[in-house]
């Protein structure tokens, strides 16, 4: 349904395809490194953290309040942070690059 | 034989869930190169746990969620064996005894047994029909088959504590007729203040779950396939499903065998290490020394088994392993959130604080004296989030300002200069 790309902190570019379920699930499934998903995607650790790609951050949309208060867990966190298991794959995020938080 | 290669180093580790799968990728992430050899008497793919008390207990997978893909495991090179059972340990020779006869040796053995529920010795427990505990995927997975094949559904949950709650809150969403009886005075008596205690109360009240505290099951009459669940103050209770939850019992089984220290579970040191200098243990089956709270502790949360398996693989690998020491918590009933960090046990002073903006969201917060030791956050991360910092920095909390709900909630208010 959607190619998405993951740009772990080695600087190296990871493209997998998703059907269903959340941006972390897929991540995890595919061992993409940094995105842990300690809490199973329920917004409970912060372990799934990514920054979208400024120009493409529509297409994902804006955090939930919840989740905006627990990125701040993370002083890495910027306006264009996202908790990827908040994200729900659709044929609207072919394409999109996720940055993995340090 | 000459230039013989030294042996590779292996690593086995007993208990493939949370601690021991996470121990295993993290030492591949540290750099070990030997062998990883991690077992488990589950047949199943290791999953995550919490989700099934959760929104998976009435899935048709209940099976849930995986903690990795399986070629994961083949790619990091760990030789995941699943349903077998590690029956012996000879500390001496530094090998464990499989149940299918084999004998394996280690040069680091990691014992990440976790814990198994408690069955109470009620008169007639044995003979229940539908009777369950909750802790593995085929337990949830037993549980999801009664409850679709019965057509009463009346559910009875012995024990109020998170795994018997969550339980009941997912049953009932489900349409069950649920009852809780829990033996304390309140639930969660072990774990929250009696603030947290009535909130959970009152929601499961008014989801409609009949919740009976001070109840102790003295014997389950079983006719038919219908059980008739009986209290000692006489009330007894009709259940076509039980579901017990009323606490696990570690497993240190192959500890003893192995003659390490115990002490309410396996006791390790900061490092994770048993009184054995090649044998370590993770997660809910050892109690270590907690230096926030200056404490010994027992924890049985995702997060500790996670913190503990990320130690060991920097000690094992030679590094230097960064603690983190302030343990955190979820639970999810119905549409509430709960989130909790830090250790309320010793507070002598306790802030509830409901937010005027959002009358769902209120949080906890646990003193000893001047000292924030903890916080229960319900519906409300900026709480859990803030209560994180400040706790983790030892901030000094300006506590008439925190009871002021009129002040919004934010560091900058919190923060005692
Ligand atoms: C229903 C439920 C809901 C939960 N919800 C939450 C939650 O919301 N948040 C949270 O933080 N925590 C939650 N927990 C607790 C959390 O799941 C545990 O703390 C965590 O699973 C501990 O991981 P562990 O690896 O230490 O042990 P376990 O998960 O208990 O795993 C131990 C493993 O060791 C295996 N084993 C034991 N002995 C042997 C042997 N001799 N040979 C081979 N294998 C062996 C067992 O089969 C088992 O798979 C929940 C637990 C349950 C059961
Ligand atoms: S996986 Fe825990 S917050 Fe996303």
């Amino acid at each position: 349904m959607a190619n998405i790309t993951f740009i772990t902190q080695g600087n190296i570019p990871v493209t997998v395809h998703g059907e269903s379920g959340s941006v972390m699930a897929l991540a995890v499934e595919n061992n993409v490194a940094g995105i842990d998903g300690d809490c199973g995607g329920v917004c409970s650790c912060a372990t799934c953290h990514v920054h979208v790609a400024k120009e493409q951050f529509s297409l994902v949309g804006e955090a939930s309040e919840i989740e905006k208060d627990m990125l701040e867990l993370d002083d890495d966190a910027d306006e264009y942070s996202r908790l990827c298991c908040q994200i729900d794959i659709t044929p609207e995020l072919d394409g999109l690059v996720l940055t993995v938080a340090g | 034989m000459m230039n013989a290669q030294p042996p590779k180093e292996t690593c086995i580790i007993v208990g493939a869930s949370h601690g021991g799968v996470n121990l295993a990728f993290a030492l591949r992430k540290e750099g070990y190169s030997g062998r990883i050899q991690l077992l488990d008497t589950d047949k199943r793919v290791p999953y995550h746990r919490p989700p099934l008390s959760k929104k998976h207990l009435i899935s048709d997978q209940p099976a849930g969620q995986l903690l990795k893909p399986l070629q994961a495991y083949e790619k990091a090179d760990i030789d995941l064996q699943l349903g077998v059972t590690v029956v012996d340990v000879n500390p001496s020779e530094k090998s464990v005894t499989l149940d299918d006869g084999t004998s394996h040796v280690y040069t680091q053995l990691v014992l990440a047994t976790g814990a198994q529920p408690i069955i109470p010795p009620i008169s007639g427990v044995d003979s229940a029909a539908h009777l369950y505990t909750l802790r593995t995927a085929e337990d949830a997975q037993a549980i999801a088959e009664a409850f679709n094949a019965c057509e009463k559904k009346r559910v009875v949950v012995i024990g109020g504590g998170y795994v018997g709650l969550e339980a009941a809150a997912s049953l009932q969403l489900c349409g069950a007729k649920v009852t809780v009886l829990e033996r304390e005075s309140r639930l969660l008596a072990r774990v929250t203040a009696p603030d947290m205690s009535d909130y959970f109360y009152r929601l499961h009240q008014e989801n409609g779950v009949a919740v009976f505290n001070a109840k102790n099951v003295s014997e389950i009459q079983t006719h038919n396939n219908e059980n008739l669940v009986c209290c000692s103050d006489g009330s007894q209770y009709p259940a076509d499903i039980i579901v017990v939850g009323v606490g696990v019992r570690v497993n240190t089984h192959l500890a003893e065998k192995a003659g390490l220290k115990l002490d309410n579970g396996i006791a390790v040191d900061g490092n994770n290490q048993t009184s054995d200098d090649s044998i370590y243990a993770i997660g809910d089956c050892c109690a270590q020394f907690n230096t926030h709270y200056q404490r010994w502790l027992r924890l049985e949360s995702v997060q500790n088994a996670l913190e503990q398996a990320k130690v060991v693989a920097a000690v094992i690998c030679a590094k230097t392993p960064k603690m983190n020491a302030i343990p955190w918590f979820w639970s999810d009933q119905y549409a509430v959130k709960l989130q909790m960090v830090g250790l309320s046990q010793g507070y002598n002073k306790v802030v509830v604080r409901h937010e005027r903006v959002n009358p769902e969201s209120f949080s906890v917060w646990y003193f000893n004296d001047d000292e924030l030791l903890s916080v229960d956050a319900v519906n409300h991360a900026k709480a859990y989030v803030l209560g994180t910092k400040l706790i983790a920095q030892r901030q000094r909390v300006d506590i008439d300002k925190l009871q002021d709900s009129s002040l919004a909630l934010n560091s900058a208010l919190l923060v005692q200069i």
